[in-house]
């Protein structure tokens, strides 16, 4: 067993050098490159999220390198794959910084891959760029985190349900996949709702195992939670393709958005871009991006990943955007401190601000968190979504919570 | 009685809501949906279509507000009906609450349809709208009604509508009628009632304690046909290991990627029959496809590699633990690491109403599959030839081969048979979970759990044993979670095989010594 672990490691590392973008043959005469780790899973059960991630990374290092590099050094893409094994992120990024020696890292997905390598970026003093919405209470400094924190993504939504326009829900389910994303991020929407007076009957909260397919109970239960004669709505953490067979449940069972609503925190275009949308028209989604986003920032980035990927109708979505957000950042802050040493430009990176596809200027927090615009989309038949609230301004991010007791007090 | 309904709304004032309406319908959301209420209200002849054509996304708004309706003719300014170019008009967006008011306002406009399916919908759809204005509609509708499911659904709607009234003896007639429903939405529009008429409070807890108490025992009888449902597809998943595990003794852990197998033989049917006249049958053409499938697959596995590790379950797992990863990377290769999507055809959607149970129709009919693949295996090994020799090679091997029965052969048709069986469970799992390169690994652990609590060779044992789990399961997960539940389930499974190594129904005799 251990053997044959060995030689499938020893297979991805090929395959992660072979992925690595060529070298470019031009006027980069100066210095060595400098590297940049890409550290997503490119097997296993994230792998579809994740690989559009490592090709967003790709796009933008070629991208940097046809308008010349940085500081006249060329850029070199270094791509491991920590299939979807928590432990194994970490050993990669063990390899990425001392073997490969790379410069920056963009990296992980689920929050359990992020709290996996924290320790070794802290450590080996390296710098990580973290691209997706999590649930707050971490704050490294080797760590930017480039997508929502809960008062970015998570209250914003469920303000909107109980506002006049979501149906002013009083009675929230809270459904989700059973790991700590949820678990943390529905602590902080119980502890918001009783703030805002709603008693603990009105508040129905439901976890199930990742992959779970038979929904036939849960929903039925958030049926009669439905019927006590308030309006209801559903925030759903459900992550991953457990989404598919609950929607799937909700449209057999005859439960319309116009009735019971529901807002999900990690269904995207990429994700809908496989499934049959129609049965989903009308539910959620919050994000602090939509590739339906009106900017010219938006078209452009478009345009260059459909050009990139070769494809004419893939889609965008939010973690991508953020990636790119975080890979101009740092770009400028290399360009702003004239080195690539760690410590320099993670000064540097703070105060940033970028023309993002969201159509905002977002700026770097001290905090490491961006500031960013929060946008609720109603899916649509064709699988994008359809802005039906955006706020007037970018949010900045609050990565403490003050919903969360013991960590309210960490906030500056 | 028509005439009567003309005559209570005056065309003039009419058309002076309908005119006074439309420029909301440029506002925002919230304008919209008022704006979209007094449409419905309004009763007037061209109130129908604008509003059709605002839920198709056929209305249209210039920057400067000016409606424009599309329809096949052509483009034309509201409500002046002159022809105009769309140019750069947008669509007028509509959102859950504007949704919400169109089902009532359509419906509301459409009550009186002389197409029945348009009748029922309408009906349905004035349950949500919940306005006092509805009454004097209904009950004309009703008194015209004659097809009993739109009375019953005009009924309730009525009832609804009523609670809406400043009435309170109207209310009353309402709620009293509303107490002989069955229906969660009736006891939920009962509740909201109570808090805006706090004097009928004594009579709306009677009704709901009516309602509660009949939905209790509706709820108890669903919970049971969900264990079923979710028996019925363990059964499924564990069949085909009933035979290569149970009958056979291969512990075959590539089990799951037969399921696999068989999802992907439905995906690629649905592929290659769409767009001709067979789509429509692609679902059940794919159950011979996927056993096929399946089966070929089985019969390479065994011929190529089991045979040679009978009597060595160590390496036959660790074997076939190994195929299986390399069936699972090779679908992976040939399909991509996305999730493929089999459409469900019109009559496994939504739900159907027995004897007023609604009951969500792929369950259904998985149910009736699984209970028909029992059948089929049960069948082949008791009356078939093949399943005789089966019989006989797992009996005695060497007297049955002094009878003339080519076991080598018979193992791997057996095996086939086992692995085909998985692929048909592979065409009904497609209904329900996603179809990707590692459905199989969630099921296998059930699988195994499944054969091993029924007894080891028992088929008996597997379909009480699926079952079992299945009710087991759901009657404990509004009380312990969907992930308890499973823990628990596994914890109590644990047990029964300490006491009962053997599973419910133990082979007895020399064959279970064997």
């Amino acid at each position: 067993m251990t053997n044959f672990t060995l030689t499938r490691r020893g297979a991805l590392a090929g395959l992660g050098a072979a992925l690595a973008t060529p070298a470019i043959p031009s006027a980069f005469a100066q210095g060595a490159p400098i590297k940049v780790g890409v550290l997503h899973s490119l097997s296993g059960t994230m792998a579809i999220s994740e690989t559009a991630l490592r090709d967003t990374v790709l796009m933008m290092v070629e991208d940097q390198n046809r308008k010349g590099g940085l500081l006249g050094r060329r850029l070199q893409a270094v791509v491991v794959d920590p299939a979807s094994n928590w432990p194994l992120f970490a050993e990669k990024a063990r390899e990425l910084l001392q073997v490969a020696k790379v410069d920056v890292t963009f990296g992980c997905w689920t929050s359990v891959s992020r709290k996996s390598v924290l320790p070794v970026f802290e450590e080996l003093k390296g710098l990580l760029f973290y691209p997706v919405q999590y649930e707050g209470e971490e704050q490294s400094p080797n760590i930017f985190y480039t997508g929502a924190a809960p008062n970015q993504q998570a209250i914003p939504a469920l303000d909107y349900l109980l506002g006049p326009d979501g149906g002013s829900a009083k009675r929230i389910a809270l459904l989700g996949t059973d790991y700590v994303y949820p678990r943390t991020t529905n602590r902080i929407l119980r502890n918001y709702l009783v703030s805002k007076g709603f008693a603990a009957a009105d508040i129905m909260e439901e976890y199930t195992p990742f992959g779970h397919s038979d929904w036939q109970g849960i929903v039925s239960s958030v049926k009669r939670f439905a019927s006590a004669g308030k309006k209801t709505a559903i925030v759903s953490t459900i992550n991953g393709d457990a989404n598919v067979p609950f929607y799937r449940e909700l449209g057999n069972q005859g439960i319309k958005a116009e009735d019971i609503p529901s807002v999900a925190f990690s269904v995207g275009e990429e994700e809908l871009a496989g499934i049959d949308a129609r049965p989903l028209v009308g539910h959620l989604a919050a994000w602090n991006y939509f590739m339906s986003v009106k900017s010219q920032v938006n078209d452009q980035f478009i345009a260059m990943w459909r050009a990139y990927i070769k494809n004419p109708r893939r889609v965008t979505n939010d973690p991508m955007e953020a990636t790119y957000t975080g890979f101009k950042m740092w770009a400028q802050a290399v360009t702003a401190s004239g080195t690539t040493n760690v410590a320099d430009v993670t000064k540097a990176v703070i105060g940033q601000k970028v023309a993002t596809p969201s159509g905002y200027i977002e700026e770097m927090g001290a905090n490491h968190h961006l500031s960013k615009p929060v946008m609720i989309g109603e899916i649509q038949a064709n699988g994008q979504f359809n802005i039906v609230y955006k706020t007037p301004g970018a949010v900045p991010a609050e990565n403490w919570s003050p919903y969360i007791p013991e960590n309210a007090n960490r906030r500056r | 009685m028509l005439l009567a309904i003309l005559l209570l709304v005056s065309p003039a004032r009419a058309q002076d809501a309908f005119t006074a309406a439309l420029p909301g319908l440029a506002g925002g959301f919230g304008q919209i949906a008022e704006a979209v209420e007094k449409l419905g209200a309004s009763a007037d002849p061209r109130a129908l279509p604008l509003l059709q054509a605002l839920q198709e996304g056929r209305l249209l708004k210039r920057e400067d507000g000016t409606l424009l309706l599309q329809t096949d003719a052509g483009t034309s300014e509201v409500p002046t009906g002159r022809p105009a170019e769309a140019g750069d008009a947008e669509a007028v967006r509509v959102n859950n609450r504007v949704r919400g008011a169109l089902r009532g306002a359509l419906g509301s406009l459409q009550i009186l349809s002389t197409n029945p399916e348009e009748r029922l919908k309408a009906a349905e759809d004035v349950f949500r709208s919940r306005s006092a204005q509805n009454i004097a509609p209904l009950e004309a509708a009703l008194a015209r009604e004659t097809i009993p499911a739109i009375r019953a659904q005009l009924e309730l709607s009525l009832a609804a509508s009523r609670l809406a009234s400043p009435d309170n003896a109207v209310r009353l007639q309402g709620i009293n009628a509303l107490a002989e429903v069955t229906d969660q939405n009736a006891r939920a529009l009962l509740l909201e009632t109570k808090a805006q008429a706090p004097d009928l409070a004594r009579q709306i807890d009677g009704a709901v304690a009516k309602i509660e108490g009949r939905l209790k025992v509706r709820q108890m009888v669903e919970t049971f046909f969900q264990g079923l449902s979710l028996g019925s597809v363990l059964l499924l998943a564990a069949l085909g290991l009933a035979v290569t595990f149970g009958v056979m003794g291969v512990i075959n852990m590539a089990h799951g990627e037969m399921v696999m197998l068989g999802a992907y033989a439905t995906y690629m049917v649905q592929e290659a029959l769409s767009g001709t006249a067979l789509a429509p049958f692609a679902l059940p053409l794919a159950i011979p496809a996927a056993f096929l499938l399946a089966a070929a697959v089985g019969a390479v596995l065994e011929r190529g590699l089991i045979r040679y590790l009978y009597g060595r379950p160590l390496e036959t797992l660790l074997m076939t633990f190994g195929v299986g990863m390399i069936l699972q990377q090779a679908v992976r290769l040939i399909f991509g690491a996305q999730n493929r999507e089999v459409v469900s055809p019109a009559w496994m959607q939504g739900t159907l109403t027995l004897g007023g149970l609604s009951l969500t129709a792929n369950r259904v009919w998985i149910i009736v599959f699984g209970l028909l693949v029992l059948g089929l295996v049960v069948a082949a090994i008791r009356y078939t030839r093949f399943g005789l020799e089966m019989r006989a090679v797992v009996q005695n091997r060497r007297i049955a081969a002094t009878m003339g029965i080519r076991t080598g052969r018979v193992d791997a048709l057996t095996f086939a048979f086992g692995s085909g069986i998985a692929g048909m469970a592979g065409v009904a799992l497609s209904q329900i979970d996603n179809v990707s390169p590692n459905l199989g690994t969630g099921y296998i652990i059930d699988s195994f759990m499944v054969v091993v609590f029924g007894g080891v060779g028992s088929l008996a044992g597997t379909l009480v044993g699926a079952l079992t789990l299945g009710v087991l399961n759901k009657v404990m997960e509004p009380y312990a979670g969907a992930v308890l539940a499973k823990v628990v389930v596994l914890v109590g499974i644990m047990l029964f095989i300490q006491r009962r190594p053997r599973g419910m129904f133990a082979l007895k005799g020399r064959a279970a010594e064997a």
